[in-house]
């Protein structure tokens, strides 16, 4: 190696290659050890997390059923001019008998009625019906299919019907996408739903008002908590550390549960109420199943999350600020707003973000405590999945909830940055 | 936090007009208890007035004051109700003694700075006042939980038995139910299994990952961040979404192509799918925890031949065991609090012990929920107590190796 120096020629490592060379392998096995650690885990949150995420993307705007169930009538109606006012030709007909012949054998017909219920209501039930009767043609020589078809039930000779078929026959649609801001898929494009079916969007409203609430809330709330914290000894502060922390270890549904002991008709502030005479006993304050108890509810819930980040960065903030801004003549106030105020503002932030965010797919607290008025959209979604079995629509709507939150994240990262997160 | 100011007697002037305030304030309530506000307010001010010109002129002896108001107090409460009124009043008769010494000595600007102004002080104990009520509103309905979970009647508030501390009104028997109940004990157990698989499988990979992520040249370092957070950040309802459709295509095929029993398919599912939650926790506190730890340990370690294994176990795992074991806990009441998912991935074969509450809050009513709630306070509190030790620990064996 010294004589390698000496020469002026590359610089050697002990074993006779160029030092550059021997650098760069060993920063590559570096590299490959450090994701060979990391890999097994990366593919672990890719196959059980990004994915599943990834599918309930695609299902929110994947249609193949029409498309799979009915794929002679889908063809047919591609000639057919939906405007035109009149009825497809017999083409159509013989081709739907043959399709829904071989639907009902694999039962396939009565999952297709539900899917067309979603956008036109009596589709599940025309094809349920229709489809005993279907079940006894013979689609080769049965015809001609149009007048018996009309016979079976006379909703196909309705163009409406055919226009809904058709409407929905294409693989990739943006239906649920249009049905999640209230709107529905038409031959003549996009359009409003009927008034009375306008429930989404008010709901993505009221999610978001009442998110903002709780995150204001928890600001007004947690900001003089996280100050005290940060500004007393350390002894007396670990000790009220505890009171933030304690419920923040807490089963949520403990607390979700506690609030209801709290604020029900027979609940504890109302017994309390009544029982210093605030409240007249038959005039008890409703507090649960709206909007205040989800709030209430949600404001306590969420509340460490505010606390913590603005302690951890009111920690940083030097009181001799304050003092100086004091000896050169700041009122408390001026000191308080344009010193300390502003340099605690980082915490504000990436508190606030982290309860927005938290708080805007919260599902147990409003199902619990918020009844009909207080509820979230990710109500709705549990709803769609569970219970009407709309699955795109919940996919739907799902996205869209992703990408708000996703935004915000992004805006986290840029302000506080993932790495920054700390708990406890 | 020794004296700073000395402290001078305040003249009564200042101190009657206060006491009176702060008298009335609680005689309003005790007033419109009994059918009166306006009179509560005159007779608690005119009371606490009388005290206190007592105490000054009369008495001047503060530790005889406190113990007769307390007794008298005290009396006076166990007269008007029962023993919980005894109580109410021995408490109410310490804090106006104390109220009104505090103030008459001035003690209350001993802890201050010296040159702070009479508003200057009024605002640092109203805010302190309302921090205290803060802190108030944070840790109540905690605290309420629990003496109703004694309640022996199948009420979901204080019974008049409850308030008078009469032992009649206070029973085990929701605790009894909870024990014995076949339901509640499956979806305890069902929480006991479920929980520990997942906690092991996010702490065993996310640790792994925390080591890797911590060397000094990693690829897409940020990208990876991003994505193995990403659970943590996507709401639930998102994730059990996803999940729903994902798993039940996996479980059918778990079931259909290799014939899994299908109540163990299920636990899979749902242990998978609460691991993958976890895992955000693991990797922030083991990246935590990692950041102070001393990397030219490995190195000697190496240079006096152990191996990488034999280094990962006798070197660097004793020192980031704390992050490690925090990071656990934070999974494991991740996965033993969860609902949503297991809502949505688990069948009634997996309901976990926050199933069953939720369930329990919607739809059958019952005080056991409250028994539950405690008995899950009571490890929260264990857990937290766990935490802060090891938090400690940590610091402490940070503080011995210096980056």
């Amino acid at each position: 190696m010294t004589d390698t120096t000496a020469s002026g020629g590359p610089v050697l490592a002990a074993d006779g290659t160029p030092l550059k060379k021997s650098l760069a392998r060993a920063l590559r096995l570096q590299k490959i050890r450090a994701l060979g650690l990391i890999a097994p885990l990366l593919i672990f949150v890719l196959v059980s997390f990004i994915i599943p995420i990834g599918s309930m993307l695609t299902r929110s705007v994947n249609n193949d059923i029409v498309a799979d169930t009915l794929p002679l009538t889908v063809e047919a109606l591609q000639t057919w001019d939906a405007d035109s006012g009149e009825l497809p030709d017999e083409a159509v007909y013989a081709a739907f008998v043959s399709d829904m012949v071989t639907a009902i054998e694999a039962k396939q017909h009565t999952r297709l009625g539900t899917r067309l219920n979603y956008e036109q209501t009596g589709m599940s039930s025309l094809f349920r019906k229709s489809g005993r009767k279907i079940k006894k043609l013979d689609p080769t020589t049965d015809g001609p299919f149009k007048e018996t078809l009309i016979g079976i039930n006379k909703s196909w000779g309705d163009v409406e019907t055919w226009r809904v078929l058709k409407t929905h026959s294409v693989r990739v649609t943006n239906g649920y996408f249009l049905n999640a801001i209230d709107m529905q898929r038409t031959p003549e494009g996009a359009q409003a739903q009927p008034e009375d079916k306008q429930i989404l969007i008010t709901l993505f409203q009221r999610t978001l008002v009442m998110s903002m609430v709780i995150t204001v809330s928890c600001i007004i709330l947690g900001y003089p908590v996280a100050w005290i914290l940060a500004n007393l000894p350390a002894r007396t502060a670990n000790m009220l550390m505890i009171l933030v922390l304690l419920p923040f270890w807490t089963s949520l549904l403990v607390r979700t549960s506690a609030w209801k002991v709290m604020l029900q008709q027979q609940g504890v502030i109302n017994e309390v109420l009544v029982w210093i005479g605030l409240v007249a006993d038959d005039a008890r304050l409703v507090m649960i199943n709206n909007q205040f108890g989800t709030i209430v509810a949600m404001t306590h819930i969420l509340l460490p999350f505010m606390i913590l980040p603005m302690y951890s960065v009111m920690q940083t903030i030097q009181p001799t600020y304050l003092r100086a801004a004091k000896s050169m003549g700041a009122t408390n106030w001026t000191a308080f707003w344009r010193v300390y105020f502003p340099l605690s503002v980082p915490g504000i932030g990436a508190g606030s973000i982290l309860v927005f965010i938290l708080a805007i797919g919260y599902y147990i607290t409003p199902e619990i405590v918020g009844g009909t008025k207080g509820v979230f959209i990710s109500n709705r979604i549990a709803y769609h999945i569970s219970s009407s079995l709309n699955w795109g629509l919940a996919a739907a709507l799902g996205t869209i909830l992703l990408a708000v939150v996703l935004i915000l994240y992004w805006a986290y990262d840029k302000i506080v940055g993932i790495d920054n997160v700390k708990l406890g | 936090m020794a004296a700073l100011t000395p402290i001078s007697r305040k003249p009564m002037s200042l101190v009657l007009p206060t006491v009176a305030a702060a008298g009335g304030f609680f005689g309003l309530f005790v007033g419109t208890a009994n059918g009166s506000g306006p009179m509560g307010v005159l007779l608690g001010a005119a009371l606490v007035t009388a005290m206190a010109v007592v105490y000054i002129h009369v008495l001047k002896n503060e530790p005889l004051a406190k113990w007769i108001t307390i007794a008298v107090m005290a009396v006076i409460g166990f007269v008007l109700g029962g023993i919980a009124l005894m109580i109410v009043g021995a408490a109410a008769g310490w804090f106006f003694q104390w109220f009104i010494h505090w103030l008459y000595e001035g003690r209350y600007r001993a802890r201050l700075l010296p040159y702070l102004t009479p508003g200057q002080v009024l605002w640092h104990y109203g805010f302190r006042v309302i921090c205290g009520a803060i802190f108030v509103f944070l840790i109540t309905p905690i605290l309420v939980v629990m003496p109703l979970s004694f309640n022996a009647e199948d009420f979901f508030t204080f019974t008049p038995e409850m308030l008078r501390l009469d032992p009649e009104g206070y029973s085990l028997k929701h605790y009894q139910d909870f024990f014995s109940n076949n339901e509640w004990q499956r979806s305890f157990k069902n929480s006991l299994i479920i929980a520990p698989i997942a906690t092991f499988i996010s702490v065993s990979l996310g640790t792994l990952a925390a080591i890797g992520l911590s060397q000094s040249h990693v690829p897409f370092r940020r990208a990876i961040m991003a994505i193995l957070i990403s659970p943590m950040i996507v709401p639930l309802i998102i994730s059990a979404t996803g999940m729903f459709f994902f798993y039940s295509d996996i479980g059918n095929w778990l079931e259909g192509a290799l014939g899994l029993n299908k109540s163990f398919v299920g636990y899979i599912k749902v242990v998978l799918a609460h691991a993958v939650l976890g895992i955000p926790f693991v990797i922030i506190t083991v990246t935590a925890t990692l950041v102070g730890f001393d990397r030219s340990l490995t190195r000697a370690a190496a240079n006096m031949g152990a191996g990488p294994v034999t280094t990962f176990f006798r070197v660097q795992m004793p020192l980031i065991l704390p992050g490690v074991i925090s990071g656990g806990l934070f999974a494991f009441i991740t996965s033993f609090d969860e609902v949503v998912v297991v809502l949505f991935v688990g069948s009634a074969g997996q309901k976990t012990l926050p199933w069953q509450m939720f369930t329990g809050l919607r739809e059958q009513i019952s005080p056991t929920i409250l028994a539950v709630a405690t008995i899950l306070v009571a490890i929260s509190i264990a857990l937290l107590a766990t935490v802060e030790m090891l938090r400690r620990r940590s610091e402490r064996l940070r503080g011995m190796s210096p980056t």
